[in-house]
């Protein structure tokens, strides 16, 4: 297999977690919440899902409990900043300091310090029927694990749930106009703590892939501030899970090319490629620009009073 | 004028002094969950950071550098800029530090020892600059953006201490020992305490004195309480945005030069535990008041020694600190909306300012 095919089909690989996270973030941010504690939920869901996997011996169970791991800390986000007004920085960031600190805790009392990783039999690839036969095309796209294939599925899914049934309409009508959304019934609250709890799932299976479908063991802060990137993916995406879809092939792709370049055996100091990624996002925030985000994105929502507030600190 | 003064020092410290215990409380929950005795633990904890005169000062020596990047993270909420880049700026100025104290040896100590320093604040202040002018001119988000150039200072010094700084025998990861005339006196004997200390607490009174009784320190805090209303006074928001983000990484640079400095001598990859994210808390803590982060820095700092202690003894992993950290931001936020309430139970309400959001 040549360079260029190993490097596409790394890419969806490399593509596939950055997508759960940014695709959950874009429920949590239509609503009108910054999802800052991507990270922290990613890196919760990473650890749950490989914990329940290597007890259980049963992957799918360790998927549902990567969700479940996520869910658990973007509930903390969500209490903190709908219902007691915190500010998205601070609390996401505390958010992420807890996962970080909770995994790294947990895996040392249950696995020690340890030289060897205790691993799991991961996700294995599915090779689609007659479309993974085509000719280079076939190898790029249709041989992946099954949480690839969602990950891509979950685009149009996204699609139709924000823009063509009425609770994507809701949602993103409180995270527009929260004071017009009460004013005909909706409870803002309700739905933005619903936006966050899918950004805590998608974000928990997003790290959950990186425990039990690409390093197979845990590895504490495994994550490598990929919740901040998907952050960043949704900015570049303007907000629509199309751009997100092709933000986060740029991101993915990216990461696919440092990968490969360390494989080649240039003459590059390995620590250049593995800056790659940030660099790039550096790089997107600029090119990205003032977009146009939600408008009472990040401001939280007191029924009682009379304007948003940005938030204690 | 007294009784006053004593409402106001209790209300600032009540809801802080409230989170800590809650923190505590929680994180015995997470202790017990994890098979061991919350007591036990804690005991090790306060044994380890308090128990001799020797661990006294090595927890007044671990919360230099909380102090210090505390302060600079004062500086960026007064702003109303969320830095947290402590990190990489951190590791700006200790990569100089430890260039510095090995090419420059030959200077006399008290010509080095503040160049050092004062060029560790510039390394770190650059890494600050970028993140607070891609926040102005782009609208780039400074959380994000000084993520990222955590990862990248934090690649770049895995170079450093493999490649062109290893030290000469290329056997360990770490840089060459600074020259003696670089490293900072001890000031207490027998202990690893430096004259850090020292410029720690002169940093606080600079800070303090920055922060509220200057002209720009005023412009910082106006563009952070206000930024339409900063632009309006014809105060250039921009500007004081990048300003507030140099001197938050400055700062950091600073503590990341006195680590080198003061206790390491040297570079290598895992010189901080996390100082940076932690200094977020310090500062929350400390309600963003450069006088509170002593405190909340010392705190820091038990955690910090009380914690491998905890560890040593216990076999409790030493990491929990960071999940106590988390907890206490936590209960910061979740006491903030009782906080009224609260005062006006204990009789601590202003009487003068009734009504008036504290």
């Amino acid at each position: 297999m040549n360079f260029f095919m190993t490097l596409l089909q790394v890419t969806l690989r490399t593509t596939a977690p950055l997508l759960f996270a940014a695709i959950g973030g874009l429920f949590s941010e239509k609503a009108g919440v910054l999802s800052i504690g991507m990270e922290g939920y990613m890196i919760a869901g990473a650890f749950t899902g490989f914990v329940a996997a290597f007890f259980t011996n049963n992957i799918y169970i360790g998927i549902l409990a990567a969700a479940l791991g996520g869910l658990l800390v973007s509930m903390i986000y969500g209490f903190l900043t709908v219902r007691m007004g915190g500010s998205g920085a601070v609390v996401g960031t505390a958010c992420v300091a807890f996962s970080i600190g909770a995994t790294g805790f947990f895996n040392r009392v249950l696995f020690g310090v340890r030289d060897t990783f205790s691993k799991i039999v991961p996700f294995q690839e599915i090779r689609i029927p007659i479309l993974s036969g085509l000719p280079v095309i076939g190898q790029i796209l249709f041989q992946h694990n099954l949480l690839v294939f969602l990950a891509f599925l979950l685009v149009p899914a996204a699609f139709f749930i924000l823009y063509r049934t009425t609770f994507g309409l809701e949602i993103r009508s409180v995270g527009e106009h929260p004071r017009a959304a009460d004013t005909v019934g909706l409870k803002v609250h309700a739905y933005r703590l619903c936006g966050i709890m899918i950004s805590g799932i998608l974000g928990g299976i997003g790290g959950g892939y990186l425990s039990l479908a690409h390093a197979n063991t845990f590895i504490e802060m495994m994550t490598a501030e990929r919740g901040y990137i998907a952050f960043v993916i949704i900015i570049f995406g303007k907000y629509h899970p199309g751009g997100i879809l092709l933000a986060a092939l740029v991101f993915g792709f990216a990461e696919a090319l440092q990968i490969r370049l360390q494989m080649q055996d240039y003459d590059i100091p390995y620590q250049f490629l593995s800056m790659l990624p940030y660099v790039i996002t550096l790089v997107a925030m600029i090119v990205a620009g003032r977009t146009v985000a939600p408008n009472a994105l990040g401001l939280s929502y007191n029924p009682f009073r009379k304007s948003l507030s940005k938030g204690v600190k | 004028m007294l009784a006053r003064l004593y409402r106001a020092v209790a209300r600032t410290m009540l809801v802080p002094i409230l989170a800590v215990i809650s923190a505590l409380l929680a994180g015995s929950l997470i202790i017990l969950f994890a098979g061991f005795n919350p007591l036990v633990a804690y005991a090790a904890l306060i044994d380890g950071a308090f128990g001799s005169f020797y661990s006294i000062s090595e927890t007044v020596l671990r919360s230099i550098p909380f102090i210090i990047i505390g302060l600079g993270v004062v500086i960026s909420f007064r702003a109303k800029m969320f830095n947290i880049g402590g990190e990489g700026q951190f590791y700006a100025g200790a990569i100089i530090a430890a260039w510095l104290g090995v090419s420059l040896g030959g200077l006399p100590m008290l010509l080095l020892i503040p160049l050092i320093l004062l060029l560790s604040f510039v390394g770190g202040g650059v890494c600050g600059f970028l993140p607070g002018y891609l926040r102005a001119r782009f609208g780039a988000s400074e959380i994000v953006t000084t993520v990222m150039m955590n990862t990248i200072v934090l690649q770049f010094v895995s170079y450093l201490v493999t490649g062109p700084m290893q030290e000469p025998r290329r056997f360990f990861p770490e840089s060459q020992e600074i020259a003696d005339t670089a490293k900072l006196p001890v000031i207490f004997q027998g202990t690893r305490l430096h004259a850090g200390l020292v410029l720690a607490l002169l940093l606080v009174i600079v800070c303090y004195i920055f922060l509220f009784k200057t002209v720009k320190g005023y412009q910082l805090r106006v563009v952070g309480s206000n930024s339409t209303a900063a632009n309006f006074a014809g105060i250039n928001v921009r500007r004081n945005i990048i300003h507030a983000m140099v001197l938050s990484g400055g700062m950091a640079g600073i503590a990341g030069g006195l680590e080198v400095l003061g206790i390491t001598w040297k570079l290598f990859q895992r010189l901080s535990p996390g100082y940076g994210y932690s200094a977020i808390a310090v500062a929350l803590l400390a309600r963003k008041h450069p006088a509170g982060v002593i405190l909340t820095g010392l705190l820091f700092g038990s955690f910090a020694t009380g914690a491998n202690m905890m560890q040593r003894s216990e076999s409790i992993p030493s990491v929990l600190v960071n999940v106590l950290q988390a907890f206490i931001i936590f209960f910061i936020v979740a006491y903030g909306p009782f906080e009224d309430y609260i005062y006006g139970r204990l009789g601590l309400s202003d009487s003068l300012k009734k009504g008036e959001p504290a």
